[in-house]
């Protein structure tokens, strides 16, 4: 029976990556992921489960390290953060051209320049291209949830793409809190082993990783773009099964107190949950505002998010991370661009709150909204840096 | 020489590329682009297996007596196992037009 | 909804202290948010760090402004930081010293109520050592009742394995003494 407890959510992801059995762990630390990794080690040397966890000497090398093993047929999991991500950057649109399923614990951590240790998601963003799946948990509950859910996901036959869960860093890798942790039955029940496609194996000698040539390459980023998109199937199916089994609900777009809202606010990750505390004042207060959760990054949830917003006047698309020199935070962009066609759409406007672990507060969240009922359409067309001393 | 036929649609690409004929470069034969042929000197060949070792195209093989020859489906001609022989066992003779 | 600050150095187990807090709450099926301020710490320098008890499920996640009641862990501090910024007018403050709640009030100029105990001496008596978290927990119970005492007992054995028992002595020799 899962058992209600109270964890760091550092720990508890490593617990959870540990109920799923890997085969190998290849994870190089990093503050703030570093508990992760610190945990996952001792369950490994405790014997705890039979795994390898390689104790390899850099991010690019963990990523590597993955990438192989997972060829091999191995349940893989690694770990990282900011510049950890950033230095394993060149293999991964390669572990998903190989259709390997590696699973990611990511926790969010500003990308340095200058150095800064906190959260913020501008370490995912870069890496949007790579056509790896991605989702954000909320709270502890999620990242266990999810953690879990990221191999099947990944090992599905209909999938075969490695996974990143965003976790933020500190906000939730450091929080002790209250959970619920599967216990190892129900996870049995739930991840079946893992049945690769194809192993590298002397017996039945494959290739994987091939050179390709310019008369191919277009259908075969082609095939990878159809694989990304069509995972959103099997994702939606996997959570269907979550909830049979574990009575917990996702959705590629959660909406909190959306009915009748003129504005929107969107959100990724653990702020959240203090956002929504801002609307449940504001809708005290007479206005009539709500939230959406944006849980699933990529494949981009275009549907789910057009529906949620529907009706809406204004959407206020709030970003951790800034892409220099473009139209808006990264986010902003894409939602801007994904609702360029439709006949009726919000104004969307894009806020960039939170960086490198400036903290994101109730009152920030019902400022941002009440400004943005104020402020003139051209005004919303800039990016607002929230909260800047100018 | 075998042309190769790519797949026509993306949706004949195996996932991630994977190429389930390994081997296959054992279907492009080579050997048609040399201008020169490696020629053993038994007399001189010592047996040592330099030209082997050497040889970048992995062609070169030991028959039953030990001697050396290269495959000429895939000897390329690039003369590195002349080049590297001790004892000088090999020559390069140009290919008949 | 109660939101708690902890003042202590970095390596007397203020951090430790908000874990056990939590645990403890969640044990009695309470909601609970234990953290630390986050960021690289040294010993001996000043950390912060936080808790949020509450029935229903907590949802805010930014950092503490407003905490209903402090604990300070370390007697130094009161000259060194700003203790009582923040703390609501009609919250608790509760500090590891061997002065007097009426002294203290004189010289902090807080209006809302201050306990004082000196855990520093229970904690070298009970622990042999002069780390104060697990016995200020005691204090903090007293003071406020959030948690039962009993609740830190599952905890504790958890983190202290065999030293657990003179950890709780030290808890409730501070519950009882809180002036």
């Amino acid at each position: 029976m899962a058992k209600r407890i109270g964890m760091e959510v550092a720990i508890a992801a490593a617990e959870a990556v540990a109920l799923c059995n890997i085969d190998v762990a290849a994870v190089y630390p990093i503050t703030p992921q570093s508990h992760i990794a610190e945990h996952l080690a001792e369950i490994v040397a405790d014997g705890r489960i039979d795994a390898e966890f390689i104790t390899v000497e850099s991010e690019h090398s963990s990523i590597s390290a993955c990438c192989g093993a997972s060829g091999a047929g191995a349940r893989v999991y690694t770990a990282t953060s900011s510049q950890g991500l950033m230095y394993m950057h060149e293999i991964l649109p390669i572990v998903s051209a190989m259709r390997l399923p590696v699973v990611m614990g990511l926790a969010n951590r500003a990308v340095s320049g200058p150095l800064n240790i906190w959260n913020d998601h501008t370490d995912i963003m870069p890496q949007r291209d790579s056509g790896w799946i991605a989702f954000f948990a909320e709270n502890g509950q999620e990242v266990v949830d999810m953690s879990i859910q990221s191999f099947k996901i990944a090992e599905d036959p209909d999938v075969m793409l490695p996974v990143v869960l965003n976790i933020d860093g500190f906000q939730l890798t450091h929080m002790v809190e209250a959970l619920e942790m599967p216990d190892q039955k129900e996870v049995n029940r739930f991840l079946p082993d893992y049945v690769p496609y194809a192993t590298l194996h002397p017996d039945k000698p494959v290739s994987m990783g091939t050179a390709n040539m310019p008369e191919i390459f277009t259908e075969v980023l082609k095939a990878k773009q159809e694989a990304l998109v069509n995972s959103k199937k099997t994702i939606i199916k996997v959570w269907k099964e979550w909830k049979e089994l574990f009575g917990r609900e996702y959705n590629p777009v959660e909406t909190y107190k959306t009915e009748g809202a003129e504005t929107l606010i969107l959100t990724m990750g653990s702020m959240g949950e203090t956002a929504s505390i801002a609307i449940d004042e504001l809708r005290k207060e007479g206005i009539p505002a709500g939230l959406i959760k944006l849980r699933l990054w990529r494949p981009f949830p275009f549907e789910e998010l057009k529906a949620a917003v529907k009706g809406a006047k204004r959407l206020i698309v709030t970003d951790r991370a800034v892409s220099f020199g473009g139209p808006g935070g990264p986010v902003a962009s894409e939602i801007r661009s994904a609702f360029y066609n439709e006949k009726e759409r919000p104004i969307i406007s894009s806020f960039i709150i939170g960086l490198g672990g400036r903290d994101v507060r109730v009152e920030d969240f019902k400022d941002i909204i009440l400004k943005s009922i104020k402020m003139k359409k051209q005004d919303l067309d800039n990016i607002v840096f929230y909260g800047v001393r100018e | 020489m075998k042309q190769k036929k790519w797949p026509e649609s993306w949706h004949e690409i195996t996932p991630g590329c994977m190429v389930f004929e390994p081997g296959s470069a054992h279907a492009y034969k080579t050997g048609s682009w040399r201008a020169q042929r490696p020629i053993w000197e038994n007399a001189k060949c010592i047996k040592c297996g330099v030209c082997y070792l050497f040889c970048p195209e992995g062609c070169i093989s030991q028959d039953e007596k030990g001697f050396y020859t290269a495959d000429m489906d895939y000897c390329k001609g690039c003369g590195i196992c002349a080049h590297e022989c001790w004892p000088g066992a090999i020559e390069m003779k140009e290919e008949e037009s | 909804m109660i939101e708690i600050r902890w003042h202590g150095r970095g390596g007397q187990g203020a951090v430790t202290s908000v874990e056990l807090l939590a645990l403890a709450a969640i044990e009695e099926g309470k909601y609970a948010q234990g953290f630390p301020a986050f960021g690289p710490e040294r010993r001996g320098a000043p950390v912060l760090a936080f808790n949020r008890i509450d029935d229903k499920p907590i949802k805010v996640r930014s950092g503490i402004y407003h905490p209903d009641v402090v604990v300070v862990l370390d007697s130094s501090l009161v000259k060194l930081v700003n203790i009582t910024e923040g703390l609501k007018p009609d919250g608790i403050l509760i500090v590891n010293t061997t002065k007097t709640p009426q002294e203290l009030a004189e010289a902090l100029k807080f209006p809302g109520k201050i306990y004082t105990g000196d855990a520093t001496h229970i904690a070298r008596e009970e622990l042999g050592t002069p780390i104060t978290n697990t016995t200020m927990l005691g204090a903090l119970v007293k003071a406020t009742h959030i948690i039962k005492l009993e609740s830190l007992k599952v905890p504790l054995e958890h983190r202290f394995g065999k030293i657990a028992q003179k950890n709780m002595r030290a808890c409730k020799r501070a519950y009882d003494e809180l002036k």
